[in-house]
């Protein structure tokens, strides 16, 4: 290695760490995150001691907001697969900075998934009754398998090729506190980057890749055929698989541009992560967009065409119903108006991008909704003699507080690995800009 | 020297694992046959004593005194296993008389006193009812279907709903978790969901949990219409068959096709019952295969009176 290269990597490494430091911005943002995240669980010990009456469920809408916020995080876990796994094997090579970006996302989201799904348990205390008397038959036996699978294979996929990062860290990491460099020595697994743990560590990536695949188009699949499976209007539908995993890249997108779009501006790191990046991302986000625009397409005109009574009255309800407000407003704002401005050049840069970004997010998490609620609201017989509220819902402000809990947790995961941890890969871009061999030790 | 003392040394491991193994499987072998030879020899004393026992098959058998082991099962134990077998030999099936339902409610009020239920929960529902403009409308009594091909049964993670032999659909709120992804593969809409502390949890507290009444009810689990299987164990009709005034409700065993009006006493041929009067299920083109037969509203004993009640402006 030449001095100039030294030089240059140094530098490489500086401006990639230098976001690692928990400084009093940090203390004060998890402080806020952690009182927040307090009073939300205070709602979700009301909803414990009461009953889950305290939402705006009842008997005919059984599912609220805590159903739909699952398949919101489940769908934008979704977006590590596509990016590590499928444009990562195919060789596409701008992706290596945002790699793992994708992988925190794939983490917290899919880690928070699950706790997601307990909240809506009438009996979270027998939440072993799954494992114990678990009936193979039932989808959701499926889906917690999945997403327990999709949670460890994503963490190994964002700690293995972290290692050798960390080990980097360890030697060059100076002025932080010492827990942390003592936290890097044990979790680098004394890692020496002799080529044949270069080996052993490209093989074992390989196979996470090669098996997060159907993994993640498993969980999203499993999680569509809760509703699928069953002969409601509105859910009773062929193609739901698809339709959910093209809608998970969707959202997962949007997710990642937001995140990048944050780190660039906190951690400094627009020389690593440029407008190039924005605007391919842009390009992919617009062709994610496009083939979920054209599911939805399917989904509804197909079954507009024929109008089958239950099918009519869900369709009514969506189209010019009580839902229809918030049903254009999710596919005009949340995708045709996001695609069409995403097709101009200048719509891809940083800052519009991630605007655009943030409105298909809401648009995805209502989307959500619409695909969950409205269709329990019209079920095959009419609802008589109940009282008023079970006729409709409104998700209570208990509710609301147990899913922002979902989102600060996310949020919190995200700020620790973000503040402990390099979010760039430093080796992979590195070599990729020459500064270190493939084989190479620093 | 070192390579010739290695394999030596390897040697005189793998023989002292052969010898370790040998000797512990005679122990294991030895000791066994010690154990089985004790046990062989308690069941040989005998008090001489002998007590007549009956079967579960109804065969008369002497047992010494000394032997017999006493069992004894928690009520809920018992009323758990009982539960899930079910009655063997019987289909039960029911039949709606549409023609005769003047929503008089009687089956409801039954049923809600008997499964200890809200005014506003419902085991049994009557709706009134209208297939397209043009026709009338109907009073409709809408229970738990019992599907043959239940939708509630495929999709429960735990196995807390199940399908039991002789024909109802059951709930165990000793294990449901609460999902309520039965109450959302329904058609039906026969499921509820105890969103709060139930009615008279406190008054229930010590009884023993009984599945085919499912009661005490739980919060945080589900009910629904059981087809009253702790009374059919009693050989009586269900609660809202027997509580009805206007002989809508025919009950019965598909079995013996034969099935008792609630209210009459009278006893049908089912299937004649169900082809003279051009009997129907309610949405079977869901291929649920439901247990529950419907006899169109044709000549009714009464004008169709539309009704509204007071829960309908109230807020749960």
């Amino acid at each position: 290695m030449t001095t100039q290269n030294n030089t240059a990597f140094d530098k490489l490494f500086q401006d990639l760490t230098f976001h690692i430091r928990l400084n009093k911005a940090f203390h004060i943002w998890m402080a806020i995150l952690t009182v927040s995240l307090f009073a939300c669980l205070y709602a979700y010990y009301i909803q414990l001691s009461t009953g889950l009456g305290v939402t705006g469920m009842r008997d005919y809408v059984t599912w609220g907001i805590y159903i739909s916020n699952f398949v919101f995080f489940v769908a934008t876990s979704l977006i590590g697969m596509l990016l590590s796994a499928v444009l990562g094997m195919i060789g596409i090579k701008w992706i290596t900075p945002i790699t793992r970006i994708a992988e925190i996302i794939a983490v917290a989201f899919a880690a928070v998934a699950g706790l997601v799904i307990v909240s809506d348990m009438g009996r979270p205390d027998r939440l072993a009754n799954v494992f114990i008397c678990g009936r193979f038959q039932s989808p959701i036996l499926w889906d917690v398998t999945v997403v327990t699978v999709y949670f460890l294979i994503s963490l190994l996929l964002l700690y293995i090729p972290m290692i050798p990062d960390l080990a980097i860290c360890i030697g060059k990491l100076n002025n932080r506190p010492g827990w942390l460099k003592k936290a890097y020595e044990i979790i680098s697994l004394n890692w020496k980057d002799s080529p044949e743990q270069n080996a052993i560590i490209k093989k074992c990536v390989r196979v996470l890749l090669l098996l997060v695949i159907p993994t993640a188009l498993s969980i999203h699949t499993v999680t569509s055929w809760l509703f699928a499976v069953n002969s409601r209007a509105g859910w009773d539908s062929t193609i739901f698989g698809p339709y959910f995993v093209s809608g998970a890249f969707v959202a997962g997108c949007a997710a990642v541009i937001i995140l990048m779009f944050f780190f660039v501006k906190n951690y400094k790191l627009q020389d690593y992560i440029t407008e190039k990046h924005f605007s391919n991302m842009g390009k992919l986000f617009v062709l994610m967009a496009l083939i979920y625009l054209y599911f939805n397409i399917n989904e509804f005109l197909v079954p507009g065409y024929k109008l089958k009574r239950a099918d009519a009255v869900h369709l009514n309800d969506l189209f010019a119903g009580e839902n229809a407000g918030l049903f254009w407003a999710i596919q005009l704002g949340g995708l045709i108006i996001p695609i069409i401005l995403m097709l101009f050049r200048k719509m891809r840069k940083a800052t519009p991008l991630m605007f655009i970004a943030i409105a298909v997010l809401v648009g995805s998490w209502l989307k959500r909704y619409i695909i969950v609620v409205p269709t329990m609201e019209h079920p095959f017989l009419p609802m008589q003699h109940v009282p008023m509220n079970f006729k409709t819902y409104t998700p209570t402000l208990i509710e609301l507080a147990i899913t922002a809990a979902s989102f600060i947790m996310v949020i919190m995961i995200i700020t620790v690995l973000s503040k402990l941890f390099p979010v760039i890969p430093i080796k992979e871009v590195a070599q990729e800009k020459g500064l270190l061999d493939e084989n190479s030790s620093n | 020297m070192m390579q010739e003392d290695l394999p030596k040394k390897k040697d005189s491991r793998r023989s002292f694992l052969k010898k370790f193994g040998l000797v512990s499987a005679g122990f294991v072998a030895g000791s066994a046959a010690i154990f089985s030879a004790f046990n062989f020899e308690k069941g040989k004393e005998r008090s001489g004593k002998k007590t007549k026992l009956l079967t579960q098959d109804n065969k008369l058998v002497e047992v010494d005194t000394l032997s017999m082991e006493f069992i004894e099962k928690s009520p809920l134990d018992t009323n758990q296993e009982q539960g899930r077998e079910g009655l063997k030999g019987k289909k039960w099936v029911m039949v709606v008389d549409l023609s005769k339902c003047k929503n008089a409610r009687k089956c409801i009020s039954a049923c809600q006193h008997a499964h200890h239920l809200q005014p506003y929960q419902y085991h049994m529902n009557t709706l009134q009812m209208q297939d397209s403009e043009k026709t009338a409308f109907y009073n409709i009594p809408k229970s738990c279907q019992h599907c043959d091909n239940p939708p509630c049964v495929s999709v429960c993670p735990v196995d807390a709903t199940f399908k039991r032999q002789d024909g109802p659909v059951l709930i165990d709120n000793e294990r449901c978790i609460g999902c309520r992804f039965c109450m959302a593969a329904c058609p039906y809409s026969a499921r509820i969901f105890q969103w709060f502390e139930p009615k008279d949890a406190e008054a229930d507290k010590n009884l023993a949990y009984n599945v085919e009444l499912n009661v005490p009810q739980k919060k945080g689990t589900i009910s629904k219409c059981l087809f009253s299987a702790d009374r059919l164990r009693e050989d009586k009709l269900p609660y809202c068959v027997s509580a009805c005034p206007n002989g809508v409700y025919y009950f019965g065993d598909e079995n013996e096709d034969a099935v008792t009006n609630g209210t009459t006493k009278e006893t049908a041929r089912l299937s004649e019952l169900l082809k003279n009067n051009a009997g129907y299920q309610l949405m079977e083109e869901l291929g649920t295969k439901p247990r529950v037969y419907y006899l169109p509203p044709k000549n009714r004993t009464a004008p169709f009176t539309p009704s509204v009640d007071e829960i309908e402006s109230s807020t749960v």
